[in-house]
């Protein structure tokens, strides 16, 4: 598996970001899947941090440390079971600094 | 804490759980509130513009301690299209009042205040600490919750679920739906720091008073959005938001909306030389009356963006948080002193005094405005911005053409991009909606 790419606008955007990241627990996953579906390609490219991108197969794949947990891609893609989301642990995640 | 039982458990420190937990409090009820961010207001975000009367209804006193940015003497609508806006301004030095009505404030930082005062009130504030599930007694009411602390459950006669418009616990326990696509926007915001004089300068304004751009048309590229600047102290809050169904439809990126906005040729020069410091997302529920869920049940009810109280039109939110927040508090005040149980039956009088609030009667005021937006999204964001535009142009624009062929000319562009009918419907859709 190759890893997602980023769009570097969003990556410098997210870089002024102060995270606490839990290391090894993701609070999104992604099921495993041979074609996404429509919603869940558009989240390539509508997630605001970015987090999910195509790998060379065709199936999404998400790296949610840059996420805000704005909840985007859970409206979208969790009532079919695409993927699993939770809140960070408490204290973990993205940390706004103004809001 | 295990064996404590307390009379309320609020879930959230955002805008509507700091109302509820600090009236719940000041009435002396025994108040646990549980928030998940490092720190209260460390996973909100807002635009933001803070309404007095509703918090003073809350903290009467709040403008001798409360982190506020400027207050609002002028507010400009700009309908934008690629190249120009066309914009209303209304400016008036009644504002500048002793108790002023709005101001720009900044979250995180409002956040932390307002939860001060929630602890001088006598509340438990628990932050760093992630309600996981509702804990349910055998007749199915809800008694307490579970969080990602060690230890066992915390029980409650009431749950205050001020989870916010993303609140999992209450659509997990299958109180209320998840949020739709359709009913929610997506919004990105970021910083932008700079001098206070320079501020000051842009926007024609004296001290500590403030200037609000609230924006739609072609920037939302013919999805149901808006864009604004407010402006702070020594910032520049800048973001811009559409429903998740149309980005959904569109697949346009949220960050490519805003770079586009603040490029835009009406903004570029406001926005000059600004270090930007933070870019931030979050959801705004969009839905209004219609996607109003259950707001009480057996032990619990539900404040705040996660009952959808939201009024979209009017980018209002976190008044009617904080106003739901109060009446719950009140209400599970009032039950409590008659010593009733917390059932539904007696919890409806928090729904009640809803109802009877601003809140309901202004949702209720544009019920039918979601559909519209979202139905007529092209023309009302794209169509119309690009003919209201070019009408200005030729209006403004003098080249020895007679005036009257003008208004003929911007007659027949209006018909002939959208026709008399579909124009007349439009219209009429929209003041039905309105009123
Ligand atoms: C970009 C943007 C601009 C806006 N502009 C304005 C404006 O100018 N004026 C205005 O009035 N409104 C505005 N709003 C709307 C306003 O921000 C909201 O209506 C308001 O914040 C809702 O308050 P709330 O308490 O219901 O939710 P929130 O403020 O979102 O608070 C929810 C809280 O609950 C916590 N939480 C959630 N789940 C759990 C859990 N399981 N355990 C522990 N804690 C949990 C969260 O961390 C959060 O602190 C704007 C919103 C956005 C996104
Ligand atoms: S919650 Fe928002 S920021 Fe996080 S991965 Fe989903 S869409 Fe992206």
């Amino acid at each position: 598996m190759t890893a997602p790419v980023k769009g570097p606008r969003v990556e410098e955007k997210l870089y002024q970001n102060r995270y606490q990241v839990d290391a090894g627990k993701p609070h999104i996953t992604v099921a495993p899947h041979d074609t996404p579906s429509p919603n869940l390609l558009a989240m390539t490219r509508i997630c605001p941090a970015g987090c999910y991108a195509q790998n060379e197969a065709g199936q999404v794949e998400i790296v949610a440390d840059g996420c805000m947990e704005c909840g985007t891609c859970r409206v979208l893609c969790e009532e079919t079971g695409e993927i699993t989301w939770n809140y960070p642990r408490g204290g973990y995640g993205v940390l706004f600094k103004f809001g | 804490m295990a064996d404590e039982k307390f009379d309320v458990i609020v879930i959230g420190a955002g805008m509507s759980g700091n109302a509820a937990a600090y009236v719940a409090a000041e009435k002396g009820l025994k108040v646990l509130q549980l928030e998940r961010g490092e720190y209260p207001g460390s996973k909100n975000v807002q635009g933001a513009i803070l309404y007095a009367d509703m918090l003073e209804k809350i903290v009467p006193d709040f403008r001798e301690d409360a982190p506020l940015e400027r207050h609002l003497v002028e507010q400009r609508f700009w309908m934008m299209s690629e190249t120009s806006h066309t914009g209303m301004h209304y400016r008036s030095d009644t504002f500048n009042e002793d108790k002023p009505n709005r101001y720009t404030i900044i979250r995180s930082q409002f956040d932390r205040w307002f939860s001060g005062k929630v602890r001088e009130k006598g509340a438990i504030v628990l932050t760093e600490t992630t309600a996981t599930e509702l804990v349910t007694g055998r007749d199915g009411a809800v008694i307490g919750v579970r969080t990602d602390r060690s230890g066992g459950p915390i029980y409650a006669d009431v749950v205050v679920l001020a989870e916010g418009v993303n609140g999992l616990l209450g659509s997990r326990a299958g109180l209320r739906e998840r949020p739709k696509a359709a009913q929610v926007a997506l919004a990105v915001k970021e910083m932008h720091f700079m001098p206070r004089e320079t501020i000051e300068a842009r926007f024609n304004l004296d001290g500590d008073a403030g200037v609000v751009i609230e924006a739609a048309g072609t920037i939302s590229k013919g999805m149901a959005g808006m864009g604004f600047v407010y402006t702070n102290k020594e910032s520049l809050s800048v973001g811009i938001g559409c429903l998740v169904s149309d980005f959904a439809e569109t697949g346009e990126t949220p960050y490519g909306l805003l770079d586009a906005f603040r490029r835009h040729p009406s903004l570029r020069p406001l926005l000059a030389d600004a270090e930007i410091k933070e870019y931030a997302a979050h959801l705004i529920p969009e839905g209004g009356y219609r996607a109003v869920p259950q707001l009480f049940g057996d032990g619990w009810v539900v404040v705040g963006d996660a009952g959808q109280f939201n009024n979209a039109i009017h980018r209002e939110g976190s008044n009617l948080a904080m106003t739901t927040g109060r009446l719950a508090a009140e209400a599970i005040f009032q039950v409590k002193t008659r010593r009733q149980p917390f059932t539904a039956e007696n919890l409806a009088l928090y729904k009640r005094m809803v109802d009877d609030s601003f809140v309901m009667k202004d949702l209720k005021k544009y019920k039918d405005m979601p559909r519209l937006l979202h139905t007529q999204s092209s023309n009302l964001f794209l169509t119309y911005p690009q003919l209201v535009s070019k009408a200005m142009e030729d209006f403004v624009r003098v080249d020895g053409t007679p005036k009257l062929e003008k208004e003929k000319a911007t007659v027949r562009n209006f018909v002939r991009t959208r026709s008399w009918t579909g124009l007349f419907g439009d219209a009429v859709r929209l003041a039905r909606a309105w009123r």
